[in-house]
């Protein structure tokens, strides 16, 4: 502690050589972070950079390895949320937590309900809300039903709810993942009068320009560890990036183009609005309602994404997870309709069901294997069949041919070196790095002409990772195109012959991974470079 | 020992520790309502002194087997797409007259009849499941909800039907209403001759009943349907992972009503063994609660078929000791409190088995190859 510093000026939180491991990976590692009290906080830094988990420790919902939390200059250890709550600390989660069909009331009050002789006290309760909301700024009118307001209102139920149990220090996990431009700036206000009432904010975001907006103080954290502490007057969105990304980026191993003329998937004028598909009107050409949707100013999550894959091509998307990815991969799978169309070896797939676009040599390795790649309590030979069950080697005819998918299966784990007892194991008792190329084995079968390829390396060892990569490349030289979907830029740079950036559901800038550099890649991914000021997107670069 | 034998050895060694404790439990409500447990597990084995009173018993059970079985099948097929279709219950009494009023219409040679029969009770049925299949898929209601409103629907239209529209002639003497009686080319000949090849004495009554063929073939089918086929891989991917199997192209919505309206079409035959080979017509005294039973013969049986029959087989057991008790002076009503317990503490002792069985064959996995402990980021 500064000997000059007035003992009211404690740090609201100290956070000193935080360190948190799971089995085989480091997600913390001596995280130090002050937060003086009375100012919003950013934490910023890349997904899987480590927020959450530092996070989740803060709120008592995990333990930390080593280190300690200071609260208010008193060392605190928290086993549960309650205890963190207890400490005045409260956590705004990205993804609401209300009951909709109670009104704004019954949610701020629900689990810490005021009760006269084992009654609801309404009045009481709508009493102390009013008090809150006035004295910060967040009107809601508390008899209203959560279902009814929009997603701005909600948030400010959300923080009314922690403030209603005592919070002082507010975790606000990327507020503004969910909201659109007025919705922010609306928050941003609340976000001041919070910090004019003496609370202490601390906002989890990756995007730099309204961290920057907001922010008394940012801290950055890059793969698990805290690398910096700035001062938001004194940085540019720029500097901020870079901090983020990393000032070394690999350089892509230099390699023949394998990338032929023939066009293997072209995506054009992909929409998809946030609160659900409507039909387009008769009559009304897609590009025209799309237009629309904008002038409307409704969410999109994907906003009239096109780009072409040839055969021999990896076209690598760079962005930071949740602008458009899932949608964009689950468009092309036909899993969730969208605007726009979707041609496959020159014929529209855009109406065809899921079955048939893989049938037609589309394979696809999930972004979470466990939820959308595997049936883990089931042998290893079934998940072989699983997408392949309307095809050879699998099925004959009404029966799924046992004997030989289980030779195919044992193919794959020949071919693909996964570490198995043997093809009637079940799948969960393989590690995640033998799942996962079971999968890209399996997604490899059968001949495909397009390959999406979502995150193929998360959460496997480093042997597995180099394996999957070789793979990738091989079928890329026998012509395989392969859209692939990253976060981690090693993969996208040493991958990828041509490099998208996704942001807000577009495709902001298309650059060339031989000859990027870390502050623009950062910039584009982090909306701190527009996409009106650079080259625009689908441009040849 | 392979992971599989490990796993049937484990299930059934849960199984056993389950029946030792209902039967433990059991006792103690025996002696709560003041009879002697040593009488009332006597009485339960005592298939009776003569040969044709235990042919009699060994009748008995089986009979009572075989429509458990099938509606332990009709259930099981929901279960193993994550679909609780409590409505097994209104849709084999709805097919059940409908089948026994269709089946009373006309006359044609036996095997023809006897399938007219049997088709018509598995469209009925299965054309009843579809409405809850439908309300699902379009409007997202509970399966749960819709097929136990179903449930009541089915059954006062029954009753109705047999007292109004469907009734047939009563004869002099009869106290209940019931549909015209079935031609005799609709009786499905007994198996009794299966005794006399022993030299057994034929048990009383409509004997053996045949059905049980058809129950045993509609169960090969049913395992065949589910472990071999496209379909079976399906209904397996879809109750196992649905968001993989969406991915891998399976259509849900297809499923949904496929599952259910196959689960409707077996619940149809259920009154069949029945109609067919006893009554041979539906009447205000057809067996109720057979649906229901079900569910606890499926979850007994694992959803699988040869777990289904074991089951069946152990209920008809437990249920041909109503009489025998009623002698030795216990409260019958013994017999539901044991399969209660049998089928709570089953269903926990497989829960814990299946447990153990996945957590060696991961450890099993994990020594096989040394290291590789699994790497997740919880990020």
């Amino acid at each position: 502690m500064n000997a000059d510093a007035p003992a009211t000026a404690r740090p609201a939180v100290e956070l000193e050589g935080i360190t948190k491991r799971f089995p085989g990976v480091v997600a913390n590692h001596d995280i130090r972070i002050t937060v003086e009290p009375g100012t919003v906080h950013a934490i910023v830094g890349e997904n899987g950079a480590g927020k959450s988990t530092l996070m989740k420790i803060l709120y008592g919902m995990q333990k930390p390895d080593e280190g300690t939390i200071r609260i208010n200059g008193t060392e605190v250890s928290f086993r549960t949320p309650s205890d963190a709550i207890a400490a005045g600390i409260g956590m705004v989660h990205q993804h609401f937590m209300l009951a909709d069909n109670f009104t704004v009331l019954e949610n701020v009050v629900l689990g810490a309900e005021p009760t006269t002789v084992g009654v609801l006290d309404t009045a009481r309760a709508r009493a102390r809300i009013r008090e809150l909301s006035s004295t910060h700024g967040l009107q809601v009118d508390p008899d209203r039903l959560v279902e009814d307001l929009g997603v701005g209102d909600r948030q400010r139920v959300e923080i009314l709810k922690v403030l209603y149990r005592g919070a002082r220090i507010l975790i606000l996990d990327e507020p503004t993942a969910v909201l659109v431009p007025q919705e922010v700036d609306e928050l941003f206000q609340n976000l001041r009068e919070l910090k004019a009432g003496g609370l202490t904010v601390i906002f989890i975001s990756h995007k730099l320009d309204e961290v920057l907006s907001i922010a008394d103080a940012i801290t950055v954290i890059r793969r698990g560890t805290t690398v910096a502490s700035v001062d938001p007057r004194e940085v540019t969105a720029r500097q901020l990036a870079e901090l983020m990304v990393g000032s070394e980026l690999p350089t892509p191993e230099t390699r023949e183009s394998t990338v032929t003329d023939t066009v293997a998937l072209s995506v054009s004028g992909l929409t998809m609005e946030a609160d659900g598909f409507r039909p387009l009107p008769k009559g009304t050409p897609v590009a025209e309602y799309t237009a629309g949707l904008r002038a409307e100013g409704r969410r999109l999550l994907l906003d009239d994404v096109s780009f072409d894959i040839h055969r021999g091509e990896i076209l690598g998307i760079a962005g930071v997870e949740g602008n458009g990815q899932s949608e964009l991969i689950e468009a092309i799978m036909g899993m969730r309709p969208a605007h726009g169309t979707v041609e496959l070896a020159g014929a529209d797939i855009s109406s065809w069901s899921t079955l048939k676009r893989r049938e037609a040599g589309i394979g696809y390795i999930p972004e979470d294997r466990h939820r959308q790649g595997l049936l883990l309590e089931a042998s290893l030979w079934e998940n072989r069949v699983l997408g392949h069950q309307t095809r050879k080697p699998s099925r004959s005819g009404v029966w799924i041919d046992r004997r030989a998918a289980k030779a195919d299966t044992q193919r794959i784990i020949d071919e693909y070196d996964v570490r198995t007892p043997g093809v009637d194991t079940l799948a969960l008792a393989l590690s995640g790095g033998n799942q996962q190329k079971l999968i890209v084995g399996r997604e490899m079968s059968g001949e495909p002409v397009f390959l999406i390829a979502a995150h193929p390396t998360r959460g496997v060892d480093v042997g597995a990772q180099a394996a999957i990569w070789d793979h990738l490349r091989a079928a890329r030289a026998a012509g395989l195109a392969v859209l692939l979907i990253s976060a981690d830029l090693d993969e996208l740079i040493g991958l990828s012959d041509t490099l998208h950036v996704i942001y807000r559901g577009r495709l902001v800038a298309r650059l060339d991974p031989s000859d990027v550099t870390p502050e623009r890649l950062g910039g584009y991914m982090t909306g701190a470079i527009s996409g009106s000021t650079a080259e625009p997107a689908g441009e040849e670069a | 020992m392979p992971a599989g034998l490990y796993r049937a050895l484990l299930t059934v060694a849960g199984a056993a520790i389950a029946i030792v404790l209902a039967v433990v439990i059991s006792s103690v409500a025996i002696s709560v309502a003041g009879a002697s447990p040593e009488a009332a597990f006597a009485a339960l084995f005592n298939f009776g002194e003569t040969e044709r009173a235990v042919v009699n018993g060994v009748t008995t059970m089986i009979n009572r087997s075989v429509p458990l079985f099938i509606a332990g099948l009709a259930v099981a097929v929901g279960f193993r797409m994550n679909l609780f279709n409590i409505g097994v219950e209104g849709q084999y009494r709805i097919a059940a007259i409908c089948a026994a009023f269709v089946g009373a219409q006309f006359s044609l040679p036996a095997p023809i009849q006897i399938l007219v029969i049997i088709v018509v009770a598995a469209a009925v049925g299965g054309l009843y499941a579809l409405i809850p299949a439908v309300m699902k898929v379009t409007r997202g209601v509970n399966e749960v909800i819709a097929t136990i409103m179903l449930n009541y629907i089915a059954i006062n239209l029954a009753a109705f039907l047999v007292r109004g529209p469907f009734t047939g002639e009563r004869a002099k003497g009869q106290l209940t209403t019931s549909t015209p009686t079935l031609p005799e080319s609709a009786w499905f000949p007994n198996l009794n001759g299966l005794f006399e090849m022993f030299g057994l004495p034929a048990p009383r009554g409509g004997g053996l009943w045949g059905f049980l063929v058809v129950a045993i073939l509609l169960g090969v089918a049913v395992w065949v349907l589910l472990e071999r086929t496209k379909f079976g891989f399906e209904v397996k991917a879809s109750g196992l992972n649905p968001m993989a199997a969406l991915a891998s192209g399976v259509k849900p919505k297809k499923m949904v009503i496929a599952a259910m309206v196959l689960s409707g079409a077996i619940a149809g035959l259920i009154g069949l063994p029945e109609i067919l080979g006893d009554k041979h017509n539906f009447g205000s005294n057809f067996t109720p609660g057979l649906g229901f039973l079900g569910i606890a013969v499926a979850l007994l049986g694992r959803n699988r078929p040869v777990g289904i029959a074991v089951a069946a087989l152990l209920f008809g057991f437990l249920d041909r000791a109503q009489g025998p008790l009623q002698f030795a002076n216990v409260p019958p009503s013994v017999i539901a409190i044991m399969q209660g317990a049998i089928v709570l503490l089953v269903v926990v002792a497989n829960e814990i088995t299946s447990r153990m069985a996945l957590r060696r064959e991961e450890r099993r996995a994990a020594r096989q190859l040394g290291r590789d402990t699994p790497v997740e980021v919880a990020a």
